[in-house]
């Protein structure tokens, strides 16, 4: 099981860099669903046995975020026209680097903090900072609303990557109420998306500067 | 053994000329032709090698000595890249960097003989080339450290005998497609660079060498076949092959993962398109970062 | 009775969303919030018993925040119900920006006042981190329609970065959670706990590393709902295009909430001896929460923003107070009670004001006392009550914080403070009076048009309910205070 959850660690690491290297929207959401449904494994193969909380959270999780969001989120695209990041805040190629420095750095955060106990994977703690900080950057470095919304889901991953050192430990009602918050939150900005396409014509949340101070 | 590893530099020499042929037959299967014979590298270099060669007034001895300088400096390679776990002829510690460092030489060499001809397309091409170095150097280094690292050794004789046996499945896996990228753009192949589109001002190899002919034109091409071997050897000794017994076992091992290397380059470059020229930078960098994260998960 | 306050709302909220009738759900949402009210009192004068273990239930802490959340609500949905009648359906334009908006449907907006209400009820029920995220969350997704209730551009940005920006922060608190778990644990990883009690008790057999990651991502992810510098970019967006009664909800009882969590998470570092690290973490961001919203709220040229920068300035004040633990808490605790009052009413006068000059620049509105006497009036009396005057009630809070500031070796928290209070007294006040005194411009209608008692009446009644704060605080609230301020890793005077 390790070496199964060493893997899917790895790949969560690998969709993370491609997601900051890709300017198709459409690509970048297949991504973000695989990434969900590898995930959704991750409960498994982390603790080796199937309990039926595990297998409910994954599966769940793995349905949300692997057939429900990308199908909202393609509904998005072919509404409002949009097929590629035009002109990201910040490129591809400085992207791919800075995300480079991050992994670096997620690396080296993991090493400091070592879990108290055995962890599923010593990767576990890196794959899940790094996958955290891309969502994160994806919502401050892209300019499309949906990148955002993107990135916001990109971010949940990580933060339930790293739940996994503790899944035991949170009960199973909290973690489907995450959950459901979590899908909320991404229909709403989904629904908002569309409201901004309509208002402005674009998506570009980058161009959405009217309230700031000193602006008439 | 000492004399065994010699073959493999010897073989080398000798069958490199096969490569680009056995990527073009492979091509060519794909595309339903035929293809070129398999001896027609060697007809080739055998046709250059006799010609006598033509030179500007306006090039100088760097233009002559570019060709030479990159043959010359793929030999060394030759000389400490192992093949199919059998140790190569040298072998010391911090080889691989001397390894970089040659291919380096060899790429400024030809790089400045481009330059030497005063012609803003070899310019053009001459840009291009530095340009893409500047993302495939440190990756090759980056994966070298990284496979120094997980072995615990700085020869790349040693260091590729411990692969052979080691199985650490996903460092293989990141390298692998890392050092598959890095093969393919300092080959020219396409997606980076198209080897037949003679004359296009989207190409960058090809177009550094339009005014090389005759016996500097035959080594150039014998050099760029000996490069697809050495990059390719890197890649082979990645493949869990074991230890096998006996040196020639062992050669004929190596060489089978590095013709085999040219097969899959065949069959990439017949179902991709070649990338738009902005995007390769991109491509390159992701090698880079597979490489880096291969590093990254030896050290943690 | 913990279920019924938090079911109440929430299956009045579903009904609201079924209901035909505009006039029936008017009533519906005042009816609720009445009822809620009631309940509410009921559970102050006599607390239901709840089990140690138990996820929900209010300790004393819980009760407060309840109350203040449940006051507030009534007093707005009387307001609300009112404004909802005499908001105009069709197309209407928005005389700053020139945009044309409609309104969103009222259904939806009443729906969601009423699962905001059960949201906010949950928040203070919670005595389990992760149900305590969950409701926290679920208060941004319950409010983000409401913001975008006038459908124009600006309102849709506002929404826009409230919900991003809320959402993400809040996300790392979900990541402080799990930290807390880690540093609950026992060794071979099982028994983490996330309920606030049982951390509490665990003290300081916590780790302490994961303890202090956790408490930084709780306070990063919590501060950003509660609008604490520099995470308060969303916060002045979102309350000026909010409609006025939602603005006066989001400042007076949402951002309590989040303040809960941060007090949650502090009493388990001050249980575990780490008071002193997040107690400096929070005086921290509300001293720096201070001065940044000082320095917004002079020469501001939007009314309803300077109230925003003025909440964001409030709240910077209860994260100093609730720092310097000790009395300053129980002053934190009374000021929260405090400013929700003032800046409810407020934001309701603002909303009149806006109604009534159709522009939320400061420049244009002038006069306020000829054409609104009533709303003119309590505007120059939420002035001195927002500035911390007596006799109100919120210079009594910011003098109990500010006499515990002044221990020795921090007096220089006490002094930046005060200098902080100073600025925005003085920008503030300008403010107010230039709206508020003034010739009234000819395109009015002439001075003396009578305002509707529902629209003056709750801002009047909360002003009022400050005023007695600031004169006599009644001995069942001073209890409760004291007993919170203990609960939360306090002390009362």
């Amino acid at each position: 099981m390790q070496s199964g959850t060493g893997s899917l660690l790895i790949f969560l690491i690998l969709t993370d860099l491609l997601l900051l290297g890709s300017s198709r929207l459409r690509n970048a959401i297949r991504i973000a669903a695989a990434q969900g449904v590898a995930l959704g494994l991750l409960p498994w193969l982390a603790h080796g046995h199937l309990t039926g909380s595990a297998l409910l959270l994954g599966a769940g999780s793995a349905a949300l975020k692997g057939v429900v969001f990308p199908a909202l989120l393609n509904r998005a695209l072919r509404e409002i026209h949009v097929r590629r990041e035009i002109e990201p805040l910040i490129g591809y190629i400085p992207s791919l680097l800075i995300g480079t420095g991050v992994l670096a750095a997620a690396f080296a955060f993991g090493a400091r903090l070592p879990l108290p106990w055995e962890s599923p994977s010593p990767l576990l703690v890196p794959a899940g900072l790094f996958t955290l900080w891309t969502g994160l950057f994806l919502i401050m470095a892209r300019g499309k609303a949906i990148t955002q919304v993107l990135g916001y889901i990109v971010m949940e991953n990580g933060i339930f990557a790293l739940g996994m050192a503790v899944v035991e430990a949170m009960p199973l009602l909290v973690e489907l109420g995450v959950l459901l918050d979590v899908f909320v939150a991404v229909f709403v900005m989904g629904i908002l998306v569309f409201h901004i396409n309509r208002e402005f014509d674009h998506i570009d949340a980058d161009q959405l500067d009217a309230l700031k101070e000193g602006a008439p | 053994m000492k004399l065994a590893s010699w073959l493999h530099p010897i073989l080398a020499v000798a069958l490199a000329p096969l490569l680009p042929v056995l990527i073009q037959r492979v091509k060519a299967l794909f595309a339903g032709r035929c293809g070129p014979p398999w001896g027609q590298g060697y007809r080739d270099l055998w046709k250059l090698l006799r010609k006598g060669g033509t030179y500007s007034r306006t090039t100088t001895w760097v233009f002559r000595a570019g060709p030479i300088v990159q043959f010359a400096c793929l030999l060394v390679a030759l000389l400490v890249v192992p093949a199919g776990g059998l140790s190569a002829p040298v072998a010391f510690d911090g080889d691989w960097i001397l390894l970089a460092y040659v291919l380096g030489l060899g790429r400024f060499f030809t790089v400045s003989a481009a330059l030497d001809t005063g012609s803003s397309f070899e310019g053009m091409g001459a840009s291009r080339e530095v340009q893409f170095a500047v993302f495939t150097e440190p990756a090759l280094l980056i994966g070298l450290a990284a496979l120094a690292r997980e072995t615990q050794s700085l020869s790349l004789s040693p260091i590729y005998a411990e692969l052979a046996t080691g199985w650490e499945l996903p460092l293989r896996i990141l390298l692998g497609a890392g050092f598959f990228i890095l093969y393919l753009a300092e080959n020219c192949r396409i997606p980076v660079d198209d080897p037949n589109t003679h004359l296009e001002l989207t190409m960058i190899h090809e177009v550094m060498v339009l005014d090389h002919g005759a016996v500097d034109f035959g080594f150039i091409q014998w050099g760029s076949a000996l490069k697809l071997w050495v990059l390719g050897a890197l890649w082979a000794g990645l493949l869990p092959l074991g230890t096998l017994p006996g040196p020639l076992t062992r050669l004929a091992a190596g060489a089978g993962g590095i013709l085999a290397l040219a097969v899959l380059t065949g069959i990439v470059e017949s179902v991709t398109a070649r990338v738009r020229l902005l995007r390769v930078p991109q491509l390159l960098v992701g090698a880079g970062v597979l490489c880096t994260l291969g590093l990254l998960l030896t050290i943690r | 009775m913990t279920l019924t306050l938090i079911l109440l709302p929430a299956v009045a909220a579903a009904v609201a969303a079924a209901i035909r009738s505009d006039r029936l759900r008017r009533a519906l949402l005042v009816a609720t919030a009445g009822a809620h009210a009631a309940l509410t009192a009921a559970c102050w004068i006599r607390p239901p018993a709840c089990a140690p273990e138990a996820w929900l239930g209010f300790d004393a802490a819980g009760r407060l925040f309840l109350g203040i959340a449940s006051l507030l609500f009534l007093a707005v949905a009387v307001y609300a119900a009112h404004r909802l009648s005499i908001e105009s359906h069709g197309r209407q334009a928005e005389e700053d920006t020139g945009s044309i908006f409609v309104n969103a449907p009222e259904a939806v907006h009443t729906a969601c006042l009423l699962a905001f209400l059960a949201t906010m009820t949950l928040v203070a029920a919670s005595r389990h981190l992760g149900v305590l995220w969950v409701a926290v969350e679920a208060t941004t997704l319950a409010t983000a329609p409401l913001i975008y209730f006038h459908r124009q551009p600006r309102s849709l940005e506002a929404t826009w970065k409230y919900l991003l920006v809320c959402s993400v922060g809040i996300a790392l608190a979900l990541l402080g959670n799990f930290l807390l778990v880690v540093a609950s644990a026992a060794p071979d990883g099982t028994g983490g706990t996330l309920v606030v009690r049982e951390l509490v008790a665990q003290g300081a057999e916590l780790r302490t590393p994961w303890l202090k990651a956790a408490f930084v991502f709780l306070l990063v992810g919590y501060g950003t709902k509660m609008g604490l510098a520099p995470m308060h970019t969303w916060l002045p967006d979102a309350h000026s295009e909010a409609p006025s009664p939602v603005s006066a909800l989001l400042s007076g009882a949402l951002l309590n909430c989040a303040f809960l969590g941060i007090l949650r998470a502090h009493s388990i570092c001050s249980a575990a001896g780490l008071g002193g690290f997040s107690g400096n973490l929070l005086a921290g961001f509300g001293l720096l929460s201070m001065g940044i919203a000082a320095a917004f709220l002079v020469n501001q040229a939007d009314y309803k923003r300077l109230l925003a920068y003025s909440s964001v300035e409030h709240m910077g004040l209860l994260a100093l107070g609730a720092g310097l633990g000790g009395v300053a808490l129980y002053g934190a605790l009374l000021h929260a009670v405090n400013h929700s009052l003032v800046k409810a009413a407020l934001f309701m006068v603002a909303g009149n004001l806006l109604a009534a000059y159709r522009t939320k620049q400061v420049a244009r509105t002038r006069g306020a006392l000829r054409l609104l006497p009533v709303s003119g009036a309590l505007w120059l009396a939420g002035l001195l009550a927002i500035t911390g005057m007596p006799p109100f009630g919120t210079f009594a809070s910011e003098f109990t914080m500010l006499r515990a500031a002044f221990a020795p070796g921090r007096e220089w928290m006490a002094v930046v403070a005060l200098l902080a209070l100073a600025v925005a007294f003085a920008g503030m006040a300008r403010t107010f009076l230039s709206m508020a005194l003034g010739p009234v411009s000819d395109e009015f209608e002439p001075a003396g048009r009578r305002e509707h008692r529902a629209a003056f009446g709750p801002a009047l009644a909360l002003l009022a309910a400050s005023l007695w704060l600031g004169l006599w605080i009644p001995n069942g609230l001073n209890g409760l205070l004291g007993h919170a301020a203990r609960l939360l890793g306090g002390d009362a005077p």
